[in-house]
């Protein structure tokens, strides 16, 4: 039997990554587009205002159109599960099934019946019925998404199962462990709200080029109201959410906090990085100072971490070697027990097959004893403990630098908006303009950092990525990694194309002016 | 008899019902005008994906290899096995 080729692990590793980040262009847009159509259609069912219903059409049919061309774009990913990841997806297959399953029948239902009735309903339903039914898509839209990310936090945080060293397969023997992990709770919150941020950017986007081309100025100015008033109050829970995700990480995935902050050196009153350059020739175990340049804000990272301002927080060098006085377990210690587990499990396969139940029993108990280490023992040194830290790092602080500007801009167009002086204001109608697009990198961002941040790990501490891959040759991932690229890049020069006419169309004519 | 007549009566309910959803889509489908554009796309994609992509490129690894679960579980348990024995015996 050959080794897995490493060149393969990576080939598969940029296919997924490069299928989910595309699949991520439309998800977040239909997460909060979704309920910013409901708002205009409750302002129009309230007022009786048509210039609402002219909106809501309009944004409604946007969109439509994001929702078209990304639906099914996430299958690709179980398609890759299957080929490319069989270890995986055979280990995880009963942890995944039924919250895919349930994500699958919900949102089939969901759409055949309340997308039917929100774009084919206009007239030939109550508006109440109509209003119901586009809130329905906004709700389920965003609950589809809860299954996909419980998915993702249990990779994140493994909990609520047992391994069965029969059928080499993770059970679940707690529903309810599973659906409330943390990671999966504070994963879907801020995704979920961050994709309403992303929403209002986009409609506060394309409300600026209309006012800067002097077009649709009143729907443009009505539909930047809303999408302020949803984007300021979604960019305060976007924080908020985002600093217990922190929290969460700090706790489960320490490795992750340190990585994603360039923290070397554990701290207690550890500072946090504003900004900073990091010097590329560190590495974990020498004394070179981490960064370049930077800014620290005091304490920050220790309430971040662990919400106490004296707290200590361990930087990448205590989690590798090990810390006594903060009774941090080395990675070598953690690797010998995986190893140690693995042997047992080895052990325990070959007492099955010569029907030797003591040994059976004896090797299982001993598997036991060091399971939750299993990951480690695939590890060949200490330091592949370590995500490659540049790539989070930078990640997460666009990210944050974002995520801090975008309220800032909100309440501006808010302050302008009221005072009724938006269409003199140029230079902020340009930044409007602009901030649809740094809406779609923060939100990459985010990916970035989750994903990784949590490098080595497919399954945290249990299964590194380079164990959960087939067995292939990497000219087969390369070929579909191509096709993937071609097939995607037309699908979004479909969106644009398609989005771009729509908009230049503008909203009914005769309704809006 | 009064008992039939309120079978028929909830027959022809149903068969109301049933016959407005399909003019209700119907007519939905045929009014559509972006709506066409937009479905053509979905139909090329879920077909470039189902009957190119999945069928000729993703086979599902284990399945085409194994028949059984049991097979499958052995053949993965041998993957995540081997590494470590391996190893050891350097």
């Amino acid at each position: 039997m050959v080794d897995i080729d490493l060149n393969m692990v990576n080939w598969a590793r940029a296919q997924f990554a490069l299928t989910a980040m595309y699949h991520w262009i439309f998800v977040p847009l239909t997460l909060g587009l979704s309920f910013l159509c409901a708002f205009f259609e409750s302002i129009y069912v309230r007022t009786g205002n048509k210039e609402w219903r002219s909106i809501t059409k309009f944004w409604m049919m946007l969109f439509g159109i994001n929702f078209a061309i990304g639906v099914a774009t996430g299958i690709i990913l179980e398609f890759q599960f299957g080929t490319n990841w069989s270890n995986y997806s055979w280990i995880v297959g009963d942890i995944f099934g039924a919250p895919l399953a349930i994500e699958g029948i919900f949102a089939f239902f969901l759409e055949a019946t309340f997308f039917a009735v929100m774009f084919f309903g206009w007239n030939r339903v109550s508006k109440g019925f109509h209003l119901f039914s586009t809130w329905m898509v906004a709700i389920g839209s965003n609950l589809s998404a809860v299954w996909i990310l419980v998915a993702n936090g249990w990779m994140q945080n493994p909990v609520g199962m047992i391994f069965n060293p029969e059928t080499a397969r993770f059970e679940m023997n707690s529903f309810s462990e599973v659906v409330f992990n943390p990671v999966a709770i504070s994963k879907f919150v801020h995704t979920s709200s961050s994709g309403f941020l992303l929403a209002s950017l986009f409609v506060l986007s394309i409300s600026c080029w209309y006012m800067i081309r002097g077009r649709h100025i009143q729907m443009a100015k009505k539909s930047i109201v809303v999408a302020s008033v949803f984007g300021l109050l979604s960019a305060s829970y976007v924080a908020f959410t985002g600093d217990e995700s922190a929290y969460v990480v700090a706790q489960k995935q320490p490795m992750k906090l340190a990585a994603i902050e360039g923290l070397y050196k554990g701290q207690t009153k550890a500072p946090i990085v504003a900004a900073g350059i990091l010097n590329p020739d560190k590495k974990p175990g020498d004394n070179q100072d981490p960064f370049l340049v930077k800014i620290k804000i005091p304490y920050l990272l220790s309430l971040l971490a662990n919400r106490s301002l004296n707290s200590f927080v361990p930087g990448i060098d205590d989690l590798v070697y090990g810390n006594d006085e903060h009774k941090i377990e080395s990675i070598a210690s953690k690797i010998a027990k995986g190893k140690t587990a693995i042997n047992d499990l080895a052990m325990f396969k070959q007492a099955r097959k010569t029907n030797n139940s003591q040994e059976a029993t004896l090797s299982l108990a001993n598997f036991r004893k060091n399971q939750e280490f299993m990951g480690y023992g695939y590890l060949n040194k200490p330091e592949e403990a370590v995500p490659p830290v540049a790539i989070p790092y930078y990640a997460f602080h666009i990210m944050v630098a974002l995520g801090t500007l975008f309220p800032i801009i909100f309440a501006v167009f808010l302050f302008y908006a009221f005072k009724d002086s938006l269409t003199q204001k140029k230079w902020l109608l340009t930044i409007g303009l602009i901030s649809g697009f740094l809406g779609y990198i923060a939100s990459q961002a985010g990916w970035v950092v989750a994903e990784v941040g949590r490098q080595p790990w497919a399954i945290n501490g249990l299964l590194p990525v380079k164990m959960a891959t087939t067995n292939l040759a990497p000219a087969n991932v390369q070929t579909t990694f191509f096709m993937f690229l071609g097939l995607f890049t037309l699908l979004l020069l479909a969106e644009i194309t398609i989005m771009l006419k729509q908009i230049s169309i503008g909203p009914e004519r005769g309704e809006i002016k | 008899m009064k008992n039939s007549i309120l079978n028929i009566d909830k027959k022809n309910r149903l068969i109301k019902i049933i016959n407005s959803i399909f003019t209700f889509y119907r007519d939905g489908f045929k009014g559509m005008v972006l709506g066409k554009k937009l479905w053509t796309i979905i139909l090329i994609k879920l077909f470039v994906m189902f009957a190119v992509l999945k069928l000729l490129f993703f086979p599902n690894y284990l399945n085409t290899k194994f028949e059984t679960d049991e097979e499958k579980g052995n053949y993965v348990l041998e993957q995540i096995t081997r590494h470590v024995s391996k190893g050891q015996s350097k």
